[in-house]
C-alpha cells in the first residue's frame, strides 16, 4: 500500500477533534511541506527528531556518458535533497 | 532547521497557534513513520517518495582492526526526491 499525503490530512482531521475542517487541515500540512522544501531550497538542512534529516549537497562538475550513444558529455554541478533515516526509526523499523 | 522551528515557522504562516502546529507536525511525521514501519510505500507529491528496502546480511570488517564482523540483514529508508523540489533545490524554477 501507498501511503499519500491525503492519509496524513485525514489523520491529522481526527486528531483534531472538530477544532479544524478538513480543508484547514489540507492547508496547513500543504504549508508544512512548502516551509521544509523552502527552507531546502535555501541550502539549509531539516532535521525532524525521531524521524531523519534532510541535507542539501553540492556536487561538483563532472565527466559523464550519454548512456544511449555512449558519447562522453560534461554533466554540471549540482545540487541534491538526501535522507538519513534518524536511529529510532531504523531500530523501529528492525524490530522484527 | 529543527522539529520545533518548523513548528513555528508554521504556527507563523498559518496563523494558528503554536499547539496546533506541533500537533500536525507531529501527526504528519508519526503517520510517515508509521508507514515505514509497516513497511509500506510513501509517497509525498511535489516533495518525494520513501520506500523501504531491505538490504541482506554480509560479512564485513572492521576496517581499523581488520576483525570481521557479521553484518545482520536490515530494513532501511530509501528517499527519492520529488521533481518539483529537485528543481527548486537545483535553482532551476
Amino acid at each position: 500500500m501507498t501511503v499519500t499525503k491525503a492519509h496524513i490530512v485525514e489523520r491529522l482531521f481526527r486528531c483534531a477533534r472538530g477544532k479544524l475542517t478538513k480543508s484547514e487541515c489540507a492547508r496547513i500540512v500543504e504549508t508544512m511541506f512548502e516551509i521544509i522544501k523552502q527552507t531546502l531550497e535555501n541550502g539549509e538542512d531539516v532535521l525532524i527528531s525521531g524521524f531523519g534529516k534532510f541535507s542539501v549537497r553540492s556536487k561538483s562538475q563532472r565527466r559523464g556518458r550519454n548512456p544511449q550513444t555512449g558519447d562522453p558529455m560534461i554533466l554540471p554541478a549540482r545540487r541534491v535533497v538526501t535522507f538519513k533515516c534518524s536511529g529510532v526509526l531504523r531500530s523501529k523499523m528492525n524490530q522484527n | 532547521m529543527t522539529k520545533s522551528q518548523l513548528i513555528e515557522a508554521l504556527a507563523k504562516a498559518e496563523g494558528i497557534t503554536l499547539k496546533m502546529a506541533e500537533m500536525a507536525v507531529k501527526v504528519s511525521f508519526e503517520t510517515m513513520a508509521e508507514a515505514l514501519i509497516k513497511g509500506d510505500r510513501l509517497e509525498v507529491r511535489g516533495f518525494g517518495s520513501f520506500k523501504v528496502k531491505n538490504y541482506d546480511g554480509y560479512k564485513g570488517r572492521n576496517p581499523k582492526t581488520g576483525e570481521i564482523i557479521e553484518v545482520k540483514p536490515k530494513r532501511l529508508p530509501f528517499f527519492k526526491v520529488g521533481k518539483d523540489l529537485k528543481k527548486r533545490v537545483n535553482g532551476e524554477i
